[in-house]
């Protein structure tokens, strides 16, 4: 594997929280236009891994690199400037206002920057970012609701728009912290083909899931990890034979 | 013009116009018809509007505004006595002053948010309001005000050859800023601030103010930096404040440090919520209310009270008396604060959601031929 494909790099990094361990020298290399899932089970990190790329939270010892980029010590803003957006475990949207505004907002993030003082321009000037929005919504099935409320949701609903508000950015990379989350099949499957057909632009993706049907459709590789460690790495099929994982965490769940 | 205003903004606009030009008609049977009063509509009126634009639309609820307030009304005070004795000098010298200080203050404040932003807020205003009352006496007079006197400097109208006879006032290009020229000077200065506030919640701006009041953190990985948002949206509503102050040195060209104590700042955030929080018209109409009100129900005293409850018999009409003086007078406040409870606990959208809510009940009474040309705002 040549390494200059490598778009993410989480090197040697270490989490405490106090006496807590959370996560123990993870070494995770993310390739270029490819879906990384990362599983485990409860507790063992998944989460805290992710915050620790997106900026939430710094990590004790190690860094996070994206694209030579070190994003650790960078504020959220500025390492979503970078390309990378994020979808929330509970989604992270802007209920007082329109699912369309929802979405425009962040297509204003990509084209202004991280601060505009334009209060003197009529927002129903804006016409090429609302019409960019509305074909946002149109891909992930949601145009019709385009003047609701977004508080007024479904769950299922919500989490297409946060999807929408991402992917209006055109991130390089992206990450999912249990899309499925909540949902019910349908919707979890329409979200697997929605995740599916963003695969097929060439988009770099992280995924954490629970939902073992959810993984094994979209990933390209699995990193599994158990009590802060990373247990196993390969392709679906690779990780599926493991019987460490299956000892961890499948052996467990089926 | 499409692109500049939508429809509906400019019927508000012209609306919102016509309703405050006309308030000297309007509102003489409700014995409010004076240019004294009037003019106190216009400048609390304008004091809400800004204000609304940070806590409303922004979320920050500041409760240190009357700062602002008072370095506008001395900043202007001053201009008066060092350049001119015209209003417009004033108010722009008013404004940037009020604006400076609120960049200092916002900066410090915004470190926190929430009832931490609140309580440095309050904290910075009543700091304010302590200097001006004793350290920085040689700027503001102190406990006296500062005042205009016959022989301030006043270097623009000394150089012009300018002199006035007898005691000085605002002026406005020669024409003095007493009565209803003063209403009007105020009033256009609200229709200005309204047109603005107006645009800036129809901004791209004010979108992002009204998202970091709904998710700040969604914000932050969405890619923008909220600090100078906030920071911005504070400023603005400082240099409001600002504007409103000086307003009320033009009228009356007399600065008092009583102008920025915590009272002061919380009135204003009763107006904004009293009238609708978040909404354009709402903290207008909240300040006119409180305004209205402190003016009837303070001038009315024990006599009034006696001839008005005359009906009753003899014994009651002294209890009813006794205990309805305690509500006017001094004793306003208590009146205010009972209506406050009301509208918070039955209406929390202040009054505008009042509005709203006759207006749906009578859409939905209405027979279902009149919907046809009634016109339905989209969500």
């Amino acid at each position: 594997m040549a390494n200059s494909n490598i778009v993410l790099h989480v090197a040697d990094v270490h989490k405490r929280f106090g006496g807590l361990h959370a996560l123990a020298d993870i070494d995770l290399q993310v390739e270029e236009g490819k879906t990384h899932a990362i599983i485990g089970p409860n507790g063992a990190g998944k989460s805290t891994l992710l915050n620790v790329i997106i900026g939430k939270l710094a990590p004790s010892s190690g860094q996070v690199v994206f694209d030579g980029a070190i994003l650790t010590g960078r504020k959220p803003y500025q390492i979503n400037q970078l390309g990378i957006a994020r979808v929330f475990q509970t989604p992270e949207i802007f209920s007082d206002l329109s699912v369309l505004h929802n979405v425009m907002i962040p297509a204003f993030a990509k084209r202004d920057g991280t601060f505009t003082l334009n209060m003197l321009r009529a927002l129903d000037s804006e016409t090429t970012i609302r019409e960019e929005a509305e074909h946002m919504l149109e891909d992930v099935g949601m145009l019709n609701r385009r003047d609701m409320q977004a508080g007024s949701l479904s769950r299922g609903d919500k989490r297409r728009m946060e999807l929408a508000m991402c992917l209006i950015q055109h991130p390089r990379l992206l990450l999912l912290d249990e899309p499925t989350a909540g949902m019910s099949r349908h919707d979890t499957n329409t979200t697997i083909e929605l995740l599916k057909k963003i695969k097929s632009r060439g988009m770099t993706k992280v995924i954490i899931e629970h939902d073992m049907h959810v993984v094994f459709s979209l990933a390209d590789k699995i990193s599994v990890l158990a009590q802060g460690r990373i247990i196993a790495d390969g392709t679906p099929d690779e990780v599926r034979g493991n019987p460490k994982v299956q000892e961890a965490y499948l052996g467990g769940a089926h | 013009m499409a692109n500049f205003m939508s429809r509906n903004d400019l019927l508000l606009l012209l609306g919102f116009t016509v309703v405050v030009l006309t308030m000297p008609i309007w509102l003489t049977p409700f014995g409010a018809g004076y240019p004294d009063l009037l003019q106190r509509f216009m400048i609390f009126g304008i004091f809400a509007v800004g204000f609304n634009i940070l806590f409303g639309l922004t979320g920050y609820l500041s409760f240190g505004h009357a700062a602002f307030f008072g370095v506008g009304s001395y900043a202007a005070v001053w201009s008066f006595k060092l350049l001119t004795l015209d209003a417009i000098p004033a108010m722009i010298f008013a404004v940037l002053i009020s604006g400076l200080f609120a960049l200092i203050i916002g900066f410090l404040s915004l470190r926190r948010s929430g009832i931490y932003f609140s309580i440095l807020t309050l904290a910075f205003a009543q700091m304010s309001y302590n200097l001006a009352y004793s350290v920085l006496t040689p700027i503001t007079n102190g406990e006296t005000g500062l005042q205009l006197t016959l022989n301030d400097p006043r270097v623009l109208d000394a150089a012009i050859g300018q002199t006035f006879v007898g005691q000085p006032v605002p002026t406005l290009l020669g024409q003095q800023l007493g009565g209803y020229a003063g209403f009007y000077f105020c009033a256009g200065f609200l229709i200005l601030s309204f047109f603005f506030a107006q645009r800036v919640a129809g901004s791209p701006f004010g979108m992002m103010l009204k998202s970091i009041k709904s998710n700040q953190t969604r914000m932050q990985f969405t890619g923008f930096n909220t600090r100078p948002y906030a920071l911005s949206a504070f400023v603005i509503s400082g240099m409001y404040a600002g504007l409103a102050g000086a307003l009320l040195a033009v009228t009356d060209p007399l600065a008092g440090a009583e102008r920025m104590q915590w009272t002061a700042s919380g009135e204003v955030v009763l107006m904004t919520i009293l009238g609708g929080v978040g909404t354009l018209v709402g903290p207008v109409i909240g300040a006119w209310i409180i305004k209205y009100f402190e003016n009837i129900l303070s001038a009315l005293n024990d006599n009034i009270l006696t001839q008005f409850w005359s009906f009753l018999p003899e014994g009651l009409a002294e209890i009813v008396v006794k205990v309805t003086s305690k509500f006017v007078g001094d004793g306003w406040h208590l009146t205010l604060g009972l209506v406050f409870v009301i509208i918070v606990i039955f209406l929390p959208g202040g009054i505008m959601e009042g509005v709203r809510r006759m207006a749906a009940t009578a859409r939905r009474s209405d027979p279902p031929g009149a919907k046809s040309h009634q016109h339905q705002p989209a969500e």
